[in-house]
């Protein structure tokens, strides 16, 4: 098996702010929008070094949606930062007429998604924007892991035309990509090559994933592990080679299983070679108060719940 | 005066454009269309400084944002009279393929669209990002937008009068079609829009008022005493007040013409009203 050694764990919302950085160092026509959330979003570095290229649009989401939309017309391209549930269900209206259908290269940056936001709360934790996202037309979805896959994805997203969405998250997470996996806009990244089953994770899942291959590798089990970041488009092709060998798949996402990374595989699976498929994700409820690690556990997001759906999903081969 | 002979042959003509375009395909919004034919034709024939052969970024040219886009009959048909596409396309509005949606739409490549308008309440925002886009280009060029007032009511609004103002956008002039209806009634039966100008002057807007919306020598005149007070950390607002229907006599004084197209017989009274003047397509 490959190891994969954790760098220390950090934020994914810090790999944006410093791809972020980079960007406001390398790429002047990187504007960046922020709905009273700086410092959540880690965006104060670009803000001191480009203070002419950053809009505080105050506590008002729909408005910041519009203005970047305008902002692509001159050449621009706006990076738009709040948390994950005021990017997307409060403004899927604007998202949708303003920015996508109108395909302006705006790029939504949400933090703070799913359970791990926390203390918080439901009203903040959305499941929710995964689905609402991908269902948009011309709209990419990106979910990365760590630190350094969010500062590789917001890089990027930057030399991308269109429409992104890229969600991420609070805790201090495994940060354990290098740059030898790289990172490319709808390639899936295969972690681990293995014959019995495919886990297919995104997001926080997926050092969950690697930690369940681990001990499904001492129970005799052997998990092939893909990294989807990019929900959509979706990488067909790599899930599609796995599960012809393993002939079943998990998928793993902090995310509701309706509407999520998961759905999006049991239906091009369903079309294309019909598969036992077991979701790790919520199950169609709202979140709660309480630390990341607890609601992980009570929501079955973790690698206990990783190794419980392959004892199933194994048991329909 | 001469030039505004002209220009109320194009007026005329453009309001045959709206009410044939509605007929054709019996549906459309030809009330608050009419209402702002005069607004438009100013707007596109003398006061713009703008390029027909279009680009989406529209460097170093005055740009326009419709916001209700429900009223795209006027703006087709002024864009097809200013030269930005075929004037005979105009006989695909609404049709299945073609380039002119029922609302606008930069989807299908329409020359002279930026943005996709029609979910009310959304043009004033990116009139504003492409207004700060300007200043980060150092583009000197000006930015229009046109809201309807019954769109008012959508709070996006009030975020995006807030920010223009609290961050002294001074290179836009937005302007509301003050006709004083809505789909459901008047806006003061559906719900009261109150001073509209000490709402925007208590958001930190230079107002100016146009009493007579549908005169093109008063518009002109406003629009460039609006352009002539830009640039100086305040936005810039014309509330003009219109007659939906204008140019129709019995689409006048009623809300009853905002969503609905005329048949036949109608057709044939408003069109001898208004005489063919630069040719139907």
């Amino acid at each position: 098996m490959k190891e994969y050694i954790n760098q220390g764990n950090n934020d994914t919302r810090s790999g944006f702010g410093d791809g972020l950085t980079e960007l406001g160092r390398t790429r002047p026509d990187v504007v960046a929008l922020c709905a009273d959330l700086i410092g959540s979003l880690k965006m104060q570095t670009f803000i001191d070094e480009n203070p002419d290229r950053f809009f505080q649009i105050g506590i008002a989401e729909a408005n910041m949606m519009g203005i970047a939309a305008g902002l692509t017309i001159g050449g621009k391209i706006p990076f738009t930062g709040t948390f994950a549930n005021f990017s997307t269900g409060r403004v899927y209206d604007q998202i949708r007429q303003s920015i996508a259908y109108s395909n302006k290269n705006v790029k939504i940056c949400a933090s703070h998604a799913g359970v791990t936001l926390g203390e918080d709360g439901a009203t903040h934790q959305i499941l929710e924007d995964i689905g609402m996202m991908k269902m948009l037309p011309g709209m990419t979805v990106i979910n990365p892991c760590d630190f350094n896959q969010t500062k590789a994805a917001t890089l990027a997203i930057a030399d991308f035309e269109g429409p992104v969405y890229l969600r991420f998250g609070r805790p201090k997470v495994a940060n354990f990509t290098t740059p030898e996996l790289g990172f490319e806009i709808g390639k899936g990244i295969m972690l681990q090559t293995g014959s019995d089953v495919t886990i297919v994770a995104t997001g926080h899942l997926v050092w969950e994933a690697l930690e369940a291959a681990k001990k499904l590798n001492d129970l005799g089990i052997s998990a092939e592990v893909i990294n989807i970041h990019t929900i959509k488009p979706l990488d067909e092709e790599m899930i599609l080679n796995s599960v012809e060998k393993t002939g079943c798949v998990v998928t793993a996402e902090e995310h509701n299983y309706l509407g999520g990374m998961g759905e999006s595989i049991a239906g091009m699976l369903s079309r294309k070679h019909p598969t036992p498929l077991e979701f790790v994700a919520t199950d169609d409820c709202f979140g709660e108060s309480g630390t990341p690690a607890q609601l992980m556990e009570k929501y079955g997001l973790n690698k206990d719940s990783i190794i419980q759906k392959v004892h199933e999903v194994l048991k329909r081969k | 005066m001469t030039e505004n002979v002209s220009l109320e042959n194009i007026t005329t003509q453009v309001r045959r454009d709206i009410l044939r375009m509605v007929h054709k395909v019996n549906s459309g919004h030809p009330g608050g269309s009419l209402g702002c034919a005069e607004f438009f034709v100013a707007l596109y024939f003398v006061i713009m400084e703008h390029d027909s052969a279009f680009s989406m970024d529209g460097k170093n040219e005055d740009l326009f944002f419709l916001s209700n886009g429900h009223i795209s009959p006027v703006f087709y048909s002024t864009l097809a009279r200013r030269g930005y596409f075929p004037v005979d396309e105009l006989n695909t509005f609404r049709l299945i393929d073609s380039r002119l949606q029922g609302h606008p739409t930069t989807h299908e490549g329409l020359p002279g669209i930026r943005i996709a308008s029609g979910s009310l309440g959304q043009g004033l925002s990116v009139a504003i990002g492409a207004a700060l886009s300007k200043k980060l280009n150092n583009d000197p060029k000006t930015v229009y937008v046109l809201m309807g007032d019954g769109e008012l009511q959508e709070g996006q609004n009030w975020e995006a009068l807030m920010y223009a103002a609290g961050n002294g956008v001074d290179n836009i002039i937005a302007t509301v079609d003050l006709n004083g209806k809505q789909i459901d009634g008047s806006t003061e039966e559906v719900l009261s829009l109150g001073d509209v100008r000490q709402k925007f002057e208590a958001f930190g807007w230079d107002v100016l008022e146009l009493n007579q919306g549908n005169s093109l020598e008063l518009i002109i005149q406003t629009l460039k005493q609006a352009k002539s007070r830009l640039g100086h950390k305040k936005p810039v607002a014309i509330l003009m007040k219109t007659e939906m229907g204008n140019g129709v006599s019995f689409m006048m004084h009623t809300h009853a013409w905002h969503g609905k197209a005329p048949n036949d017989e109608q057709l044939a009274t408003a069109l001898s009203e208004n005489k063919e003047t630069l040719g139907d397509y």
